[in-house]
């Protein structure tokens, strides 16, 4: 096993909200009065059905409530553990999958502040995601400008599967907030159902959806990089979170290929997709779907050609790994640091900021 | 690929190819609307001229996302004799049959009746389109195979077809496309698998096709170039409802050859699909073993586009984890896209691999040994 070092920043954590009603404080007088009156159901997404395997490590799993629903069992599973300095929490509450524009917004709201009250006043190393009614993108505009002024949110927040591809020019608003704020955007695994969960339809099992959430990861990369977001944000940085990373070389050889073909039909984009992926993309560690043959792992390193793509994850609770080997066997002393400490940061320009503002006499 | 913007130092030693191989990709395409008529049924014809053939898009002609070349082909790949690319017999023979030393050509005829509304006229034309291939092509030239192209979304139309043609020489697989109604795992599309097994065909799976869904889970993108690399992530979700839906656990016998959407992809996708089985394999029950041992079993890939990373080894890497006895060489001739057969692979290849991968393992598994 590879030891985790102290300091480190883990890039994904999921905080669970448990019932919609806790959610109530946080609602006006009439989303009060739609959740009590209509009689509205907790919103777990299909993404999580929350006695799937995967939704919780067996161990990690509570007496009672929602996996993840305990600040304490965090931090007891979690935080102190692996010693972080810093937990960026991503709430994959599924306040997206519903249709009304204007709910998806409250309940967005109400999600920040309950994220805000219920965990990061409650732990200083805790760090939030911003997240946002994407189907309305001067909704989501607006939520980042006003959770924004709380330095301890760190990023904004997308599912990968929403209601249009990621780089379409409509979402560029979005994007420009999060620059100008020096927000990276963390674009998570989890579908709002808006589309079928995979490119050729509905599947008949979870295990499909999980499974397609590479192939989606996949797709939105082209998206991005092919409409020209980074073009026209230079400064903007994607983290890709719970995306899996072995399925990227492959993947970005077929693109860089078509795009040599064909890039006469995007001329905006010049730069080969591996390099802008280099520079703007980020991957989370966990899952890591590859054998625990550390010699076809480091095969898989190498065919990255960068030792920058990686941020440590823990996934909290999701089950990825067992005991305390969120680290695959045979990584270098040099990645891990690279991967807990050094990416991350480089990553998170508010993350840099609070380290200097602490190690600063 | 028929572009070529830079010189490759493993490219540049590549080894030539002066002996015979087999082309698991080639693409006939009629000279004329009406070549197909003789195949027809009458109703068809005025059918055809009314409605015309009301797939599931919205594009009366040629396609949503416009191809980087006319008919997506090579544009020194006009026959003399007029019609679009691939639609001679004799200028196919003299610009790629005979220069390559393709003893083996398998056609994988596209815009024929799949991906269709009306089902009935999907069967029509894809029966028809079955005739087509012997009369123009495979009986003209022994080293052309059909592909037995069916109605996919009835699947009983479909396994009727596929028993008319079961046992007849001039077809080596049965042909599905990647992209259809619902995920190819799914039950109407059993009957197709049972009647493949039972006439001892591989089911060749082609990237593209129309079913209906958004080429992406979250919607319809933009570019032409979105759809292409898409098409890897269509086939990925398709086999893994394959696999996951038990195809291969009810016929064992049943192999698979995913057809232009890469095989780079394989290794990655079989051991996510590993380590989700073991988490969540109550749910899929009549899964008995390892994905990733179900694909290394059951599936072939053919090699074009080839996968074209910066460094060779990174390339052996990948074939020596998919399976150097598992790799189909293929053109895609007449399309833009094409891989040069002697600019395919780097040097460094044993003999045996490097024959297995141009000929021998097409041979193997097509029985033509």
């Amino acid at each position: 096993m590879t030891s985790p070092i102290p300091d480190g920043v883990d890039c994904d954590l999921h905080p669970a909200v448990p019932h919609l009603t806790s959610l109530l404080p946080y609602l006006n007088d009439y989303w009060r009065d739609q959740v009590t009156t209509r009689g509205m159901t907790d919103l777990v997404s299909q993404s999580y059905p929350l006695n799937s395997p995967i939704s919780a490590r067996p161990d990690w799993r509570p007496a009672q409530g929602k996996p993840g629903s305990s600040l304490a069992d965090m931090q007891a599973q979690a935080m102190d553990p692996f010693k972080v300095r810093y937990a960026i929490c991503n709430p994959l509450y599924g306040v997206q999958m519903v249709f009304s524009e204007d709910m998806a917004d409250a309940f967005c709201r109400a999600l920040n502040d309950w994220l805000v009250k219920e965990w990061l006043d409650k732990d200083p190393r805790l760090r939030g995601s911003i997240v946002i009614p994407f189907q309305s993108v001067e909704k989501s505009v607006a939520e980042i400008e006003r959770c924004a002024q709380d330095p301890r949110f760190v990023q904004v927040l997308m599912l990968v599967m929403g209601d249009m591809p990621l780089g379409k020019r409509a979402h560029w608003p979005i994007y420009a907030a999060a620059e100008r704020l020096g927000l990276p955007v963390g674009v998570h695994a989890g579908s709002n159902y808006h589309n079928p969960p995979t490119s050729v339809g509905w599947g008949s099992y979870h295990i499909e959806d999980y499974v397609a959430q590479s192939q989606a990861f996949q797709t939105q990369l082209t998206s991005l990089i092919v409409e020209g977001v980074f073009a026209r944000h230079p400064r903007l940085k994607m983290v890709m979170l719970e995306s899996g990373f072995t399925w990227l070389p492959p993947y970005l050889w077929r693109l860089q290929k078509f795009w040599r073909g064909i890039r006469m039909e995007t001329p905006w984009v010049d730069r080969a997709p591996l390099e802008i992926v280099r520079s703007h993309i980020r991957f989370s560690l966990q899952p890591i779907d590859a054998p625990p043959d550390p010699a076809v792992l480091n095969r898989l390193f190498d065919h990255m050609q960068s030792d920058e793509l990686l941020l440590f994850s823990t996934d909290y609770p999701h089950w990825q790994f067992d005991g305390d080997a969120v680290l695959p066997e045979g990584m270098s002393r040099d990645l891990v640091r690279k991967i807990m400490i050094d990416n991350p940061l480089a990553t998170y320009g508010r993350l840099r900021q609070s380290v200097l503002e602490e190690i600063t006499p | 690929m028929n572009v070529q913007f830079r010189a490759s130092p493993d490219r540049a030693t590549a080894t030539s190819v002066k002996t015979a191989i087999a082309d698991c990709d080639i693409h006939p395409a009629r000279a004329t609307k009406d070549e197909l008529y003789p195949y027809l049924a009458k109703r068809w014809h005025r059918h055809l001229e009314v409605y015309d053939k009301h797939p599931y898009q919205g594009m009366m002609e040629g396609p949503p996302y416009p191809k980087a070349q006319p008919n997506a082909s090579r544009r020194d790949a006009y026959p003399p004799e007029g019609g679009p690319q691939g639609s001679s017999l004799s200028f196919m023979q003299q610009q790629h049959l005979d220069p390559n030393h393709v003893v083996l050509g398998v056609l994988n005829p596209l815009n024929t009746g799949q991906g269709l509304r009306n089902h009935d006229l999907s069967g029509a034309i894809c029966s028809a389109i079955n005739d087509w291939q012997i009369d123009k092509w495979t009986s003209r030239d022994r080293r052309l195979k059909g592909s037995i192209v069916v109605a996919n979304e009835d699947g009983l139309a479909a396994a009727a077809e596929i028993r008319k043609r079961a046992g007849d020489a001039n077809f080596v697989q049965v042909l599905l496309l990647s992209r259809n109604v619902e995920p190819l795992g799914q039950r109407r599309y059993w009957p197709i698998y049972a009647a493949a097994e039972e006439a001892g065909l591989p089911v060749g799976v082609h990237a593209f096709g129309f079913g209906g869904n958004p080429i992406t889970a979250s919607g319809w993108p933009s570019f032409y170039i979105e759809e292409m690399v898409g098409h890897s992530q269509c086939q990925q979700s398709a086999l893994a409802s394959i696999v996951l839906e038990g195809v291969f656990e009810r016929h064992p016998k049943l192999k698979m050859i995913m057809i232009e959407a890469g095989f780079g992809w394989a290794p990655s996708l079989s051991w996510r699909l590993d380590k989700c089985w073991q988490r969540l394999k109550s749910e899929v029950p009549h899964l008995k073993r390892p994905p990733s041992e179900v694909i290394a079993e059951h599936i072939w890939w053919t090699t074009q586009p080839m996968e074209d990373p910066e460094r060779r080894d990174h390339l052996f890497d990948v074939i020596d984890w998919v399976g150097w006895d598992k790799l189909l060489f293929a053109t895609d001739y007449p399309h833009w896209d094409y891989d040069e057969p002697s600019r395919v692979l780097p040097a460094g290849v044993s003999d045996a691999n490097r024959e297995a991968f141009y000929l021998n393992n097409a041979r193997k598994l097509y029985g033509l040994a």
